[in-house]
């Protein structure tokens, strides 16, 4: 027997640019356009990533205060530079700080935690690729920053009522420790 | 996602132009070894696909894409493969190692820009002095200084002297850059071997002022089940779900009945003519039953979850559509009548039900 070599980490890669011109085909006469694009790491785009644009769409457009920039365009575009499991909310947490350090005005932040549930019914949070594929059901939360309210859900597989609060109360620990993450960021790049 | 004027989907001319000249110089010059790729002659063989990410614009992509290029191809592992006779077998990499490609030579892009009619040359021009050049050569060579690819557009007239004598710099460009290349790779392959950790999130230098990076943190659980406890016994019960199908023919199911018809009174069968001329002040369950009565069919007693299946037999009454002057009625009455086969109202969920044949 090989041994494998352990897996590198999940990473995205988020740039954003606006409040830019819009095309007037798309543009809404109020509130800025956001249009999010996932490029996968291999092959071309196909379906689960327009599904997962439409998700991290809906989540900014949650937070964002589109009325200041009506008839304007923003591109949020999310690179998969490498995939090991919480791919989703990894995502999220780029495109939250893309946000962020664009300086777009935005109604409060958010950040994504991953739950996968085992066989055993034990909460595994930031699941890495395999605990994602051994799990019986895997949720993907959105939560936002000044109450620890949830913004979106996602789930795939089957639990009970329980294990959803269990799950969403755990991910809300874990969004203390994401949204100190960003603030130590953005205080470095700020501090020098 | 390199520059805000890159719009996704359009294949934009530059665009073509870089691919076709990545294509040349990978595909054409024959750096990777096409016929190891086959597996049984005439039937299997390996496709390689290489997919080139431009993360950022900052002038000369031609030069990183080349680079980026060569480098994949060399660091990229396929499976191995057996072949016993007519039998193949396809080992994964937890089997047996993957195996490299076999390259031949690694070419490498360099690209001069060109001012004032080929008085002025930079190498390696950043995005302001792109936009400004008269025009580009691209030289691809291996470090055995054999010049795999050359492409001069922009329409500048160099003279022959000037194309020697870049060839001259691009070999001494390209003896650096294949050794920058080697190291990384032989450095990664070290990384890989003793277990540490590898990929673009740990090629990031650490003390760059735009990096930061957190080890993994443990988060505090202990509460957590107590905390859903409290969240489930506060909250208020599920609402009442109205999860009865019905299959209309195989293949289509409807759950629930949408929202009334606002565009007036449509659909009267004779059967709920009759009914209606009774009076409109019927009851709904009156009528429900009225009308269970006037069935001659054999009425099938449904579970509370199974499915409802509305045959699609040609014996079924036929619905007449008649526009006429009617009052306006009540939302269970109108409900009635347009359901002809079902006799659903959102009020009667609560009754028992009866299908219609």
């Amino acid at each position: 027997p090989r041994s494998s070599p352990s897996p590198g980490e999940t990473s995205v890669l988020a740039g954003l640019y606006g409040p830019a011109e819009v095309k007037s085909s798309k543009e809404l006469a109020d509130r800025a356009v956001l249009e999010v694009l996932l490029r996968p790491k291999v092959g071309l785009p196909g379906v689960l990533e327009r599904s997962r644009e439409q998700l991290l769409r809906r989540t900014c457009e949650t937070v964002l205060l589109g009325v200041l920039h009506p008839r304007s365009a923003i591109t949020l575009v999310l690179q998969v530079l490498s995939d090991n499991g919480s791919l989703l909310s990894c995502c999220l947490n780029a495109a939250s700080m893309a946000l962020l350090d664009a300086g777009l005005p935005l109604s409060s932040l958010f950040c994504g935690v991953t739950c996968a549930l085992d066989p055993q019914g034990a909460i595994v949070l930031d699941p890495t690729a395999p605990q994602e594929q051994e799990a019986r059901a895997v949720l993907t939360f959105a939560i936002d920053s000044v109450e620890r309210k949830v913004v979106t859900v996602t789930t795939r597989g089957g639990c009970s009522m329980e294990e959803m609060q269990q799950c969403l109360a755990a991910a809300q620990r874990a969004a203390d420790t994401i949204f100190q993450f960003y603030r130590d960021s953005v205080r470095k790049k700020y501090s020098k | 996602m390199a520059a805000p004027g890159f719009e996704p989907g359009r294949q934009s001319e530059l665009l073509v132009k870089l691919n076709r000249l990545i294509e040349r110089c990978l595909r054409n010059s024959k750096c990777i070894d096409t016929e190891s790729l086959c597996i049984v002659a005439g039937e299997k063989v390996w496709q390689i696909r290489l997919d080139l990410h431009l993360l950022n614009h900052d002038g000369n992509i031609t030069d990183a894409a080349g680079m980026a290029g060569i480098a994949a191809l060399c660091h990229f592992r396929r499976p191995e493969v057996s072949v016993q006779g007519d039998e193949v077998t396809v080992y994964t990499p937890e089997e047996r190692d993957p195996v490299p490609l076999s390259i031949h030579h690694m070419p490498v892009c360099v690209s001069f820009a060109f001012f004032q009619q080929g008085t002025y040359l930079l190498v390696d021009p950043s995005e302001r002095e792109e936009s400004v050049m008269d025009g580009v050569l691209v030289i691809a060579m291996n470090k055995h200084q054999e010049i795999c690819t050359i492409q001069s557009s922009g329409g500048i007239m160099l003279v022959k002297d000037q194309v020697l004598r870049c060839s001259k710099i691009t070999a001494v460009k390209v003896a650096e850059i294949t050794e920058l290349i080697q190291k990384a790779l032989e450095n990664d392959q070290k990384v890989r071997k003793e277990g540490g950790k590898f990929g673009f999130a740990e090629s990031i230098p650490n003390q760059k002022i735009t990096a930061f990076k957190m080890e993994s943190a443990a988060v505090d659980t202990n509460n957590v089940e107590e905390q859903a406890e409290e969240i489930i016994t506060k909250a208020d019960p599920p609402s009442e779900v109205f999860a009865k199908p019905i299959l209309h023919t195989p293949g289509t199911a409807q759950i629930g009945e949408g929202i009334e018809n606002s565009w007036g009174d449509l659909e009267e069968s004779e059967k709920e003519e009759a009914v209606e001329e009774e009076g409109e002040s019927e009851t709904p369950s009156l009528k429900c039953q009225k009308m269970e009565a006037e069935d001659t069919s054999t009425l099938t007693e449904t579970e509370k979850d199974e499915p409802i299946v509305l045959s699609d037999s040609e014996e079924e009454e036929v619905v007449i559509l008649e526009p006429q002057e009617l009052p306006k009625k009540t939302r269970t009455q109108t409900n009635s009548k347009q359901e002809s086969t079902s006799k659903k109202a959102f009020n009667k969920r609560r009754r028992k039900k009866r299908a219609a044949y």
